[in-house]
């Protein structure tokens, strides 16, 4: 256990470094002067010179690649004297169109992306697997149709449609939930607003999921009960509750934990649409921002983030699915 | 000898897409107390079927069952046929047992051979649950499972193929079953490992008076274990009797086929395996005569083309060797002699 957890883990440096490298590389070699763009409007030779210098991109590209490791680890100070700052460590580079450390930036997207996330997978998770199952224990009858045409309809119905929607009935006609103008309100502060703030984007993003889970779940349920074993568990006597929900479940509990580790992952990288629709101040709008505004420190941090958390989910997946099925050794 | 199981005029039907699949059709078999009585066929005769019948594992709706299994459960006899979901559930694994063709996957891979097994007994003896683990380390050890206690910790991989049939078995015989079913309990085995689950089988028979019903298509293992066989094809009995009767005096020209079609080692050099031509019938379109008359070498014999407008009765001269066919059993009886000659060779 302990050497495939040492093993992984210096695979999972070696992998993002590679990615580092070359999302850095990439960056670099776009046709931008990162220096013009970090100087506004008002702009003359002279300051956009005083900037590259300030910045390191006079240095050579290897060089900023290490400067740019090297405050991960240990932040880096920009110029001196009294026009200088320090973005602490972790640094990840300074963002010229923010005025602000890269590693503030993504300290206030962070919470609000796992709050979203989290949230979600877990509407996504009891509401998908539930009607999975039931989808399956009366496959062919009703409750089987009626799941079927949620499923068709999530699969089907982009994010912005349900989540304009939500937005629009939910919030505006029904007024149900009150149109938050606050912005987000950490859970610990104030959970009711928190709840406010986030239940309708959590709707929109576990309708997709749900619909999804449904499907996988109802599969895997109905695969399951055609197995050997769960023959030979009615051959027991064991109640067909039991084995619904114990013999069965047992199996399809492992690739459903898989499918929700990777799908969470990626909705760490930023649910762009979501966060851009219900306008959360989450890891995707920042992503988009940046983007539009060749914000590069900021982009490549958040691609750096997102390629670390699946690399690190996977690992956290391999580890679980240890524990969850005895056949795996590590 | 106490009657355990009576099979009466037994109709399975699966209603599919292409037709009514009539996979038993009107079979009837009795088991004693200590007996075992074989099931032979080849795939698609309706044996595995008429077994989880006797089980109640059909899925109600999926198959129809018309007739009647009638299975002593202490004083009283309970059709299954007619029985609810519960009484049915309630006499699994404690009156009737059954064990599986393939033991690499009839065990749940996820939960620990001795969970498996208390499992079996806490079902229906809820809340026992140290007697429980105490009888599943006893059974594993009547099985002849080393270190039963460990054993018992370990999981369903961590056995090999004829290791896990003996869980299987334990498992089976967790709350001592009157009847227990046997289907194809050594055909995903080793030839070595198929003859020690036999002992085993036979021992535990005496040990607990139990009556087999035993599922196979492997005609030694017949000869080996049982006492009374059905040769079974397209869902009907075509031959019942004693194994001596069917082995050394087969009277339908199927179990005949059979026979000839069982390799051996011959001091006479290679002689080619006599295969019986053509194909087992569609379950759907059974034909109108006698199932077996399109690949039977003998309905020439029989008067006229009855083999292909009637369906053969099971009759006998004898009521306890009975077979279905056309042909006069005298003329039958002149005519597979030679045949059987060259079987015994």
């Amino acid at each position: 256990m302990l050497n495939f957890v040492s093993r992984r883990v210096f695979l999972a440096v070696i992998t993002l470094l590679v990615v580092s490298a070359v999302v850095f590389a990439i960056f670099s070699l776009l046709p931008f002067d990162p220096a013009a763009l970090s100087c506004g409007q008002k702009c003359t030779d002279t300051i956009i010179a005083g900037n590259r210098i300030k910045l390191g991109f006079d240095r050579p590209l290897y060089m900023q690649y290490a400067l740019f490791l090297s405050g991960i680890f240990f932040g880096r100070t920009y110029g001196s004297g009294a026009a200088g700052f320090t973005c602490p460590a972790p640094s990840f580079g300074y963002s010229y169109n923010e005025n602000a450390c890269v590693s503030d930036l993504l300290r206030q997207a962070i919470p609000v992306t796992i709050s979203l996330a989290l949230g979600a997978l877990i509407i996504w998770l009891i509401t998908g697997v539930s009607l999975g199952i039931i989808a399956a224990r009366f496959k062919n009858k009703w409750p089987d149709r009626v799941s079927s045409i949620f499923v068709l309809l999530g699969t089907s119905l982009p994010t912005f449609v349900t989540g304009l929607a939500l937005l629009i009935w939910v919030t505006i006609k029904w007024k149900l939930v009150p149109l938050s103008l606050i912005g987000y309100t950490p859970l610990w502060e104030d959970p009711i607003k928190f709840f406010q703030f986030f239940i309708l984007p959590w709707i929109t993003l576990a309708i997709a999921y749900a619909a999804l889970y449904t499907r996988f779940t109802r599969a895997a349920v109905l695969e399951t009960l055609g197995e050997d074993y769960i023959r030979t568990a009615r051959a027991k006597g064991v109640k067909e509750r039991t084995v619904l929900f114990k013999h069965t479940m047992r199996a399809v509990f492992a690739p459903i934990i898989t499918l929700a580790g990777l799908d969470f992952a990626g909705l760490i990288g930023g649910a762009i649409i979501t966060e851009t629709i219900f306008n959360l101040p989450g890891l995707g709008r920042l992503t988009l921002r940046s983007t539009f505004e060749f914000d590069l420190p900021v982009v490549l941090a958040t691609t750096l983030l997102a390629a670390a958390v699946v690399i690190i989910m996977n690992l956290v997946i391999d580890m679980l699915y240890a524990v969850l099925d005895p056949r795996v050794r590590i | 000898m106490a009657e355990l199981l009576r099979i009466e005029n037994l109709h399975v039907a699966f209603p599919t897409d292409d037709g009514l699949v009539r996979a038993v059709d009107g079979v009837s078999l009795t088991l004693n107390e200590g007996e075992t009585v074989a099931i032979v066929g080849e795939s698609g005769s309706g044996k595995t079927v008429s077994g989880l019948s006797v089980m109640g594992l059909h899925k109600k709706g999926a198959a129809q069952l018309t007739g009647s299994i009638f299975v002593k459960d202490g004083d009283h006899g309970v059709d299954i046929v007619s029985a609810s979901e519960e009484e049915i559930r309630s006499l699994r694994g404690r009156t009737v047992a059954m064990i599986f063709q393939d033991p690499m996957s009839s065990l749940h891979p996820y939960y620990r051979i001795g969970n498996q097994l208390s499992e079996g007994y806490l079902v229906h003896n809820p809340g026992k649950k140290k007697d429980a683990l105490k009888r599943a380390v006893e059974m594993l050890d009547l099985v002849g499972i080393a270190e039963p206690d460990q054993r018992a910790n370990d999981y369903p991989h961590q056995f090999s193929g004829g290791m896990r049939q003996r869980v299987m078995i334990a498992m089976a015989l967790m709350n001592s079953p009157r009847i227990l079913i046997a289907d194809e309990p050594t055909t995903a085995l080793d030839v070595t490992v198929q003859a020690q689950i036999l002992i085993l089988l036979a021992s535990l028979q005496k040990e607990f008076n139990m009556g087999i019903l035993l599922i196979t298509h492997d005609l030694g293992v017949v000869a080996q274990v049982a006492d009374r066989v059905s040769v079974m094809y397209g869902g009907r009995i075509v031959e019942q009797g004693s194994v001596d009767d069917v082995f050394y005096k087969p009277a339908a020209p199927y179990t005949l086929g059979l026979l000839k079609s069982v390799p051996r080692i011959s001091t006479h050099g290679s002689a080619r395996l006599k295969a019986i031509p053509g194909q087992p019938p569609s379950l759907i379109n059974l034909p109108t005569g006698c199932a077996f008359a399109p690949r039977c070498e003998f309905s020439a014999h029989a008067q006229g083309d009855i083999c292909a407008t009637a369906r053969p009765e099971l009759l006998g001269s004898r009521p306890e060797h009975l077979s279905r066919c056309h042909v006069l059993e005298a003329t039958r009886d002149r005519l597979f002699i030679d045949e059987l000659k060259e079987v015994r060779a």
